[in-house]
């Protein structure tokens, strides 16, 4: 062997041995994986028996429509769309977290004293585990001994049926949604885009004599674009991947009134064993998070763009 | 901006938020309030806002603190069972995370070898991809290979994600290459260098990994939910939600198992909060 050939199978050896745990793993619980679930949206497979090929069955299944006998259209899979509305609802809280973690992170972003225990208090229900916050919630929510329903009671209004009840049980995960992210990624990231501001643009404002009001207007609120949308992006995709609370809380009612998609997926794939259709739902979820994905980096350049 | 405020919109704002944080904190307080009470006494109206928080015997109406709920817990709910597991499988799937990324973006930070983009390029591709996506036919391989309610099951599908090579691979690049290249002209092996230089140098990056991957393991719940049966291999979580039910008219002692859960959380947040902070805003993400 030549001199150079052997430093170049010693390179590559050295470079695969570091390289060679990680990857037997990445490609066993991964790569593999990510192949095979493609593969099996196609089929109908229940663990059980030989899988079956079934072309884009699973997709029509799941996305497409039929007309009935009374000539109405009718989609081939409601219970989906119902997901999906249940789990879009539920991401209405993120609105209301921004508009708060904002107020908050200006607020923090003023210098006062105790402003690091503050934050770390805020912080607190994000990094809770979710089965504590579920349980704590569960009692909180109690429609008879809960505190909000207490709290209601004082005002002489006898409280709803919260996750008992159709009509209540996805506010009150907007509810709880809004308490556990107001204070946590969403009021650091703000606080870290504030604090990224030249302080010249706020003297300049003064001198020209701008209110308050006109300062967040023009100058911290269209600074704030990229992370904003940023926000938004991570907050849909969270959301769309909602499961842990609704499972513990609620099992995905009444009535079905709180399953997400995730969580349909995860009935059809092991309480239905419906794997096949099951991969092929993951997958429009990822085509959904994919394209949410895209945007926000085709508008993070743009914002950058600007700023030059 | 602060220049010109006076010092009483100062009081009031900070005034203002020390109130917000205390309503944030009230689900928690009264939850330790609760687990605190008499079981009886738990289904009591309380007369004002208050009294809700103040745990009182039902009959005398005496202040009467029930610690022993944190005690019996234990003995009526395999909680320490529980703990054992989430412990081992967060402690390992945490190590073996740190050191197989940590060697893994070595490899792809500074060593030359053939195929090395198209591989770390195939990492890239998959950070994208949602836990649904893989876990179908995850759980499949799994039951193959016989783990089925086995640490095996609960410990390795976590152990390799993309996401922690990626991040120490970027944080490798940033590191200087002329210790590297000393080291090398002085005899270290790429070992040696992994071990001697490149690893001390990264405690920042070395430190948000390990508090991520052992927060989303304590916390994670869809996967041990999936490959777990039998209560002596449930994870917290998952052995929680599946007793939640037997325990429902139990609220005190399912509370102050809660509380026994967030307390180590806690404790690990407050200690590392510069470290946890510093690394969400710098790897923006979040929700691990």
């Amino acid at each position: 062997m030549k001199p150079t050939t052997r430093r170049k199978v010693r390179r590559a050896l050295t470079g695969y041995s570091f390289l060679s745990l990680n990857i037997v793993g990445f490609m066993v619980f991964t790569a593999i994986p990510v192949v095979a679930s493609l593969v099996l949206a196609f089929f109908a497979y229940d663990n059980i028996t030989a899988p079956k090929f079934v072309g884009v069955g699973n997709f029509t299944s799941l996305l497409g429509w039929h007309v009935d006998q009374t000539g109405r259209v009718v989609m081939n899979d409601p219970k989906f769309w119902n997901c999906l509305y249940n789990t879009v609802f539920m991401m209405l809280g993120l609105p209301l977290t921004m508009v708060g973690s904002l107020a908050l992170a200006l607020a923090l972003n003023r210098k006062l004293p105790g402003t690091i225990t503050l934050r770390t208090v805020y912080y607190l229900p994000t990094i809770s585990p979710m089965i504590a916050v579920a349980l704590v919630w569960l009692w909180i929510l109690n429609p008879e001994y809960g505190l909000i329903n207490y709290l209601i009671s004082r005002l002489g209004v006898q409280g709803p049926n919260w996750l008992g009840d159709t009509a209540w049980a996805k506010p009150a995960f907007i509810l709880i949604g809004t308490w556990g992210g107001i204070g946590g990624f969403t009021m650091l990231l703000y606080l870290a885009a504030l604090q990224g501001i030249p302080g010249v643009y706020y003297e300049a404002a003064e001198i020209d004599g701008a209110s308050p009001w006109k300062r967040f207007r023009y100058i911290t609120w269209p600074l704030l674009g990229p992370v904003n949308f940023f926000i938004i992006v991570m907050g849909i995709i969270g959301g769309f991947q909602a499961f842990g609370m609704q499972y513990v809380m609620t099992s995905g009612g009444p009535a079905g009134s709180t399953t997400t998609i995730a969580y349909y997926i995860f009935n059809n794939a092991f309480s239905f064993f419906k794997m096949g259709y099951a991969s092929a739902m993951a997958w429009v979820l990822f085509f959904m998070i994919f394209v949410l994905t895209i945007l926000q980096w085709r508008f993070r350049r743009r914002y950058t763009f600007q700023y030059d | 901006m602060t220049r010109y405020e006076s010092s009483v919109g100062r009081v009031i704002l900070l005034l203002v938020l020390v109130a917000f944080a205390v309503t944030m904190m009230i689900p928690f307080l009264w939850s330790i309030a609760t687990s605190l009470k008499d079981p009886a006494a738990v289904y009591v109206q309380a007369s004002s806002f208050i009294q809700n928080f103040i745990p009182r015997d039902p009959k005398t109406r005496e202040v009467s603190i029930q610690w022993h709920n944190y005690v019996d817990v234990w003995r009526k709910l395999p909680l320490g069972r529980f703990y054992f597991v989430s412990l081992v499988v967060a402690v390992v799937t945490t190590f073996g995370r740190v050191f197989t990324s940590s060697l893994a973006a070595y490899a792809f930070a500074r060593l030359e070898f053939p195929g090395r983009d198209k591989l770390f390029l195939l990492y890239l591709a998959t950070l994208m991809i949602p836990g649904e996506v893989t876990m179908i036919p995850t759980f499949i391989i799994v039951g193959k290979l016989h783990w089925m309610n086995s640490y095996w099951a609960l410990i390795l599908p976590g152990m390799f994600t993309a996401f922690g090579t990626f991040m120490l691979r970027q944080f490798f690049l940033t590191l200087p290459k002329d210790l590297e290249d000393a080291a090398l002209i002085d005899g270290c092996s790429r070992l040696g260098i992994w071990w001697r230089i490149i690893l001390p140098l990264s405690v920042p990056a070395l430190v948000t990994l390990v508090i991520f991957t052992f927060l989303g393991s304590w916390n994670s719940f869809m996967w041990p939910l999936i490959v777990t049966d039998t209560t002596d291999m449930m994870t917290i979580p998952v052995g929680l939600a599946k007793l939640k039910g037997d325990y429902s008219q139990e609220i005190a002692l399912m509370l102050s198992a809660s509380i026994q859960v967030l307390i180590p959380v806690f404790i690990l947040f407050v200690a590392c909060q510069k470290r946890i902070t510093e690394g969400i805003v710098m790897s923006g993400f979040g929700g691990i």
